[in-house]
C-alpha cells in the first residue's frame, strides 16, 4: 500500500513539534497493515492534535474537546469494519476522562494515541492532567499543587487490553502502533513529546522533566489478559442475536356500547408498594374493554419503596383531554402517604364522591359518601389493597363488572400472578363494607 | 364501532415511532422521566439488529448517536433538563456538521435538577438557543400520546431532509402518561431518508456542498469507498477547517435559510377557529389538552374564542402567528413555565394585547384556570 498523507494539507506544526514524527509513524504504520484510506477513520478533537485527520487521506470525524472517543464508539458498533484511530491529547485525556474510563471497561476495538505533550500548546501552555508537578506552566502554580495522571495506570486499572508508553522520537514508534490497531480491544498508547512552542520554552530540561513520569508500561502489553478475546462489538453482536423479538402492545377492542355516558374519574391515594399503579393500569385496561377511554397520571417521589404513590384515571366515552379532576368520582383512600398529598381535594368532595377506605385510614371531614372496608380482616395484605379494590368498584359502580375487570387483568398478568390478582379478587368481591361513614 | 385500541405512554409512543421510522440506533443515560424510553429502544432494537447504548453520561450518548448518524443509521436519544444541558456542545456540532438526530427532551420542573418527577415546559427557548452560534433548530412539542408516535416520525423525516438535529419537547405529564390510544391514530407517514450524493459521479466528496437545487448537501457515511470529511469546526465545502470570511458566510447563512425559508413546510399546528372570536388561545404541549376542555367551557358560556395549538415550535410559524393574532383583539398565552414562548408571540403582537397566564410548581394547568384567565 502507498502513503495515505494528504499532500494538499502540509504540516504546519512549530519546528520542532514532537507532533511531527507520530504523522510520519501512524502512516507507515497503516502501510504496514495494508490499510486503504477507506478501511480507516480518523477520529480527532481539539488541540494541536486535532489537526490530524486533515493530514490523511482517510474518512475523518473532527468533534468538540475530550469527546473523540464518544463518537468513535457510535462509528465503531455503527461499522465494524471500520479501523478507527482515535487521536487526543493530554488535554482531551483531562476533560473526556469520564470517556477514557469507560472506553477501557468497554473494550470496543479502538485504538487511542494520546499525544502528551504536558501542556495546553494552542491556548498557550497551560498544566494538563499529565503535567508533572515540577513543571512551570502558564497556570504558574497551580499544576504544582495537583498530581499529575499516569495514563498507561489508569487505563490498565480500567480494563485496556493494550497498553503502552512511547516517546514520539522512538525508531520504532509505528511498529507499536500497529501493535496497538492489531490488537482486538481497546487500546491506548500514550506517546510522550515536547512541545517547543510553549513547555520547552518555560522548562530548561523538558527531557528530564518529563522522563520522570514515564518509567512505567515501557513496553506495550495486555494488563488484563483475561479480557483477551472480549471484544465488546463483539459480544454485543452475540448477545444481541440471542434475545427474543418484543411483541407489540395487544390492541383492544372495547365493547360497543360504553358501560357509562358521562367521564368518571377516579383517584388512588396509596403509599410505594401497595402496586397502586398497576392496578391504576388494569382498571384502564378493563375501561378500554368497557368500551371507554382511559389515561393514567401517576405521582409518586424519586424514592422507589418509601412515600406516596397516588394515581388518577380517567375513563371516559369521549376522547379525554386534560388527564386529572379536581373533584374525583371516586377516591381510594389506601394510605395516610397518598391521602396527605390530596387532603384538599377529599375535604372538598361533594356529596355525590364515593370514597372507598381501608380501615384505619383516616380521611378528612367531607361531604363525600365513605365506604369503609376492612380487608386485613379477610386476609389481605396491604400491597392486594389496591386490586382488590378494583373488585368492590365492580360491585358497586356500573362502569365495570367482574367480568370486564378479568378482562383488563388478563391484559395485565399472567401465569402464577394472573391466578393471584384472580384469588384476590374473589376474595375482595365478597367483602361487605364494615361502615358507610366515618365511623367503624 | 369501537377501533381496535393500545393502551401506552407517550415515552413508549416515541420508541415505537422511532423503531417504526426506521430508528435504528439509539443511546442514552438514565433521567428521570426519559429512562422508559431508554428502556424501551433497549427492549426494541438489539433483538432487531439495531444497536442501543448506555453512555456514561449524557455527552456519550449523543456523542455516540452522532458517531452512528455519520455511519448512515438513523440515530436517536433522549433526556430530561439536566441532561438536554449536557447535549448542548454536540447538538451545536450536530447543527454545525449538519449531521441528522432526533432528541428528545421530556421536561421536567427545573431549574437546575429541579423535581424528577414532576412536569414543566422547562427548556423550550433553551432548545432553541442553547447552542452555540445561535443556528436554527427544528423543535416540535407533542399533545398526547399518538402525537408522541407521529412526531417522532416527522422528526426523522425532518433531520434526514435537512441534516439538522430535530428535537421532541415532550413532558413528564405525556411521557410518563398512559392512556388509550386508537391504532388507526398511529399513522406515522411516508419514511424519507437522507439524499445521498453518487459515489461514483463525484470525483471528489465535497461534504457540505449543496447541489443546485437544494441547500442540504449530500450524504454520504463514514466507512463507505468514497472518503468522508466531518468536523465541528468552521469548514468549506471540502470539510476542511478555514477562515475565509466569505466562505464561512456563505455557509452559515446557508445553514441557516435551509430551515427558515421552509418555514411552512416544517409547520405544525391545530387551530380550532370561531369566526367571531375576539380572543385567541395560544398553547403548547400538554397544556394544549386543559386548553382544549376551557375552550369547550367557555364556548358553553357565549364566549367566542379561538384555539392555536402550535406544534412545531421553532423555526417560530411566524406568518400563522402574524395572521391569527391580526384576527382577534385579545391574545392569552398559556405556558406550563414562567413565561418562554410568549415572548416569540409578542413579537407580533399588532394593536391587540398579549396576555400571558403560567404556572410552574409541577401541577397541570387546569382547564379551569384557562377559563380564568380568558375570562378575567
Amino acid at each position: 500500500m502507498s502513503s495515505l498523507i494528504n499532500r494538499d494539507r502540509p504540516l504546519i506544526f512549530c519546528p520542532g513539534c514532537s507532533h511531527e514524527p507520530v504523522v510520519s509513524a501512524v502512516d507507515r504504520s497503516f502501510q504496514e497493515q495494508n490499510l486503504a484510506g477507506s478501511d480507516i477513520a480518523i477520529v480527532t478533537d481539539i488541540g494541536c492534535c486535532g489537526l490530524f485527520d486533515t493530514f490523511f487521506n482517510t474518512h475523518a470525524l473532527h468533534g468538540l474537546h475530550g469527546r473523540a472517543l464518544t463518537y468513535a464508539t457510535g462509528l465503531k458498533l455503527a461499522c465494524p469494519q471500520l479501523t478507527v484511530l482515535v487521536i487526543m491529547g493530554d488535554g482531551g485525556i483531562g476533560i473526556g476522562g469520564a470517556h477514557v474510563l469507560s472506553s477501557c471497561r468497554r473494550n470496543l476495538d479502538l485504538t487511542l494515541l494520546v499525544l502528551n505533550n504536558f501542556n495546553y500548546g494552542m491556548t498557550g501552555g497551560q498544566y494538563s492532567a499529565t503535567t508533572p508537578a515540577e513543571a512551570q506552566t502558564a497556570s504558574e502554580f497551580l499544576g504544582q499543587l495537583e498530581a499529575p495522571l499516569d495514563i498507561c495506570a489508569v487505563c490498565a486499572s480500567a480494563g485496556a487490553t493494550w497498553v503502552d508508553r512511547v516517546s514520539a522520537r522512538d525508531s520504532n514508534l509505528s511498529g507499536r502502533i500497529s501493535q496497538a490497531i492489531t490488537n482486538s480491544g481497546f487500546s491506548i498508547i500514550d506517546i510522550t513529546g515536547i512541545c517547543p512552542g510553549r513547555f520547552s520554552k518555560r522548562n530548561r530540561q523538558p527531557a528530564r522533566i518529563i522522563a520522570a513520569t514515564s518509567e512505567s508500561y515501557k513496553a506495550g502489553m495486555n494488563p488484563n489478559p483475561e479480557r483477551s478475546g472480549d471484544e465488546y462489538g463483539h459480544r454485543y453482536r452475540q448477545r444481541s442475536r440471542q434475545l427474543p423479538k418484543p411483541a407489540p402492545p395487544t390492541p383492544i377492542t372495547g365493547r360497543s356500547s360504553p358501560t357509562i355516558s358521562k367521564p368518571l374519574s377516579i383517584l388512588f391515594l396509596g403509599a410505594a408498594g401497595q402496586r397502586v399503579t398497576t392496578a391504576a393500569e388494569i382498571l384502564c385496561r378493563s375501561g378500554i374493554h368497557a368500551g371507554l377511554q382511559a389515561t393514567l397520571k401517576s405521582d409518586y417521589p424519586i424514592t422507589v419503596l418509601r412515600g406516596h404513590s397516588v394515581s388518577e384515571v380517567i375513563l371516559s366515552p369521549e376522547p379525554i383531554g386534560f388527564t386529572a379532576s379536581d373533584s374525583p368520582d371516586i377516591i381510594v383512600a389506601l394510605a395516610a402517604e397518598g391521602v396527605e398529598r390530596r387532603f384538599a381535594q377529599i375535604s372538598n368532595a361533594g356529596a355525590a364522591c364515593m370514597i372507598f377506605r381501608h380501615s384505619g385510614i383516616e380521611v378528612p371531614p367531607t361531604a363525600a359518601r365513605i365506604y369503609t372496608f376492612n380487608l386485613s380482616q379477610k386476609g389481605l395484605k396491604p400491597n392486594q389493597w389496591a386490586l382488590a379494590f378494583l373488585a368492590l368498584l365492580a360491585r358497586y359502580h356500573p362502569v365495570l363488572d367482574q367480568h370486564l375487570l378479568h378482562r383488563g387483568l388478563t391484559g395485565t398478568f399472567s401465569g402464577k400472578r394472573l391466578e393471584q390478582a384472580g384469588g384476590v379478587f374473589d376474595v375482595a368481591g365478597a367483602i361487605e363494607p364494615v361502615a358507610v361513614s366515618m365511623d367503624e | 364501532m369501537p377501533s381496535p385500541t393500545i393502551f401506552i405512554d407517550g415515552n413508549e409512543a416515541v420508541a415505537r415511532g422511532a423503531f417504526d421510522s426506521g430508528c435504528r440506533f439509539f443511546a442514552g443515560y438514565p433521567i428521570t422521566p426519559a429512562t422508559t424510553i431508554f428502556q424501551h429502544m433497549l427492549e426494541l432494537l438489539p433483538p432487531n439488529r439495531g444497536i442501543c447504548l448506555q453512555g456514561e453520561d449524557e455527552i456519550a450518548s449523543i456523542g455516540f448517536c452522532i458517531g452512528a448518524s455519520m455511519a448512515g443509521f438513523k440515530a436517536m436519544t433522549a433526556t430530561s433538563g439536566p441532561g438536554i444541558s449536557l447535549f448542548s456542545e454536540q447538538i451545536s456540532f450536530a447543527i454545525g456538521g449538519e449531521i441528522p438526530l432526533v432528541v428528545i427532551d421530556v421536561q421536567r420542573l427545573g431549574p437546575s435538577t429541579g423535581s424528577a418527577t414532576k412536569g414543566a415546559d422547562s427548556d423550550i427557548e433553551f432548545l432553541r438557543w442553547g447552542n452555540s452560534g445561535g443556528l436554527p433548530i427544528i423543535v416540535m412539542a407533542p399533545v398526547d400520546a399518538a402525537d408522541c408516535y407521529n412526531m417522532t416520525f416527522r422528526a426523522f423525516n425532518l433531520a434526514e431532509t435537512y441534516r439538522s438535529p430535530v428535537i421532541i419537547a415532550s413532558n413528564k405529564e405525556i411521557g410518563m402518561t398512559k392512556e388509550s390510544v386508537p391504532v388507526s391514530c398511529l399513522q406515522g407517514e411516508a419514511l424519507k431518508t437522507r439524499r445521498c450524493a453518487d459515489p461514483f459521479r463525484d470525483d471528489i466528496y465535497q461534504p457540505f456542498q449543496p447541489p443546485q437545487d437544494s441547500m442540504v448537501p449530500h450524504f454520504l457515511p463514514i466507512g463507505g469507498k468514497t472518503l468522508v470529511r466531518q468536523t465541528s469546526s468552521s469548514h468549506g465545502p471540502d470539510g476542511y477547517i478555514t477562515n475565509a470570511a466569505d466562505t464561512l458566510e456563505q455557509g452559515i447563512c446557508r445553514m441557516r435559510d435551509k430551515l427558515i425559508s421552509n418555514r411552512i413546510e416544517l409547520s405544525s399546528y391545530q387551530l380550532d377557529e370561531d369566526p367571531q372570536a375576539d380572543t385567541l388561545i395560544i398553547t403548547y404541549g400538554v397544556t394544549a389538552r386543559a386548553a382544549g376542555d376551557s375552550l369547550r367551557m367557555l364556548r358553553d358560556h357565549q364566549y367566542h374564542v379561538s384555539l392555536l395549538v402550535v406544534k412545531t415550535l421553532f423555526p417560530v410559524p411566524e406568518k400563522l402567528l402574524e395572521k391569527q393574532i391580526n384576527q382577534v383583539s385579545r391574545v392569552v398565552v398559556v405556558e406550563m413555565n414562567v413565561g418562554q414562548y410568549v415572548r416569540e408571540i409578542e413579537r407580533f403582537s399588532g394593536a391587540g394585547e398579549i396576555e400571558f397566564f403560567g404556572k410552574m410548581n409541577g401541577e397541570l394547568i387546569s382547564p379551569e384556570e384557562i377559563y380564568r384567565a380568558v375570562t378575567s
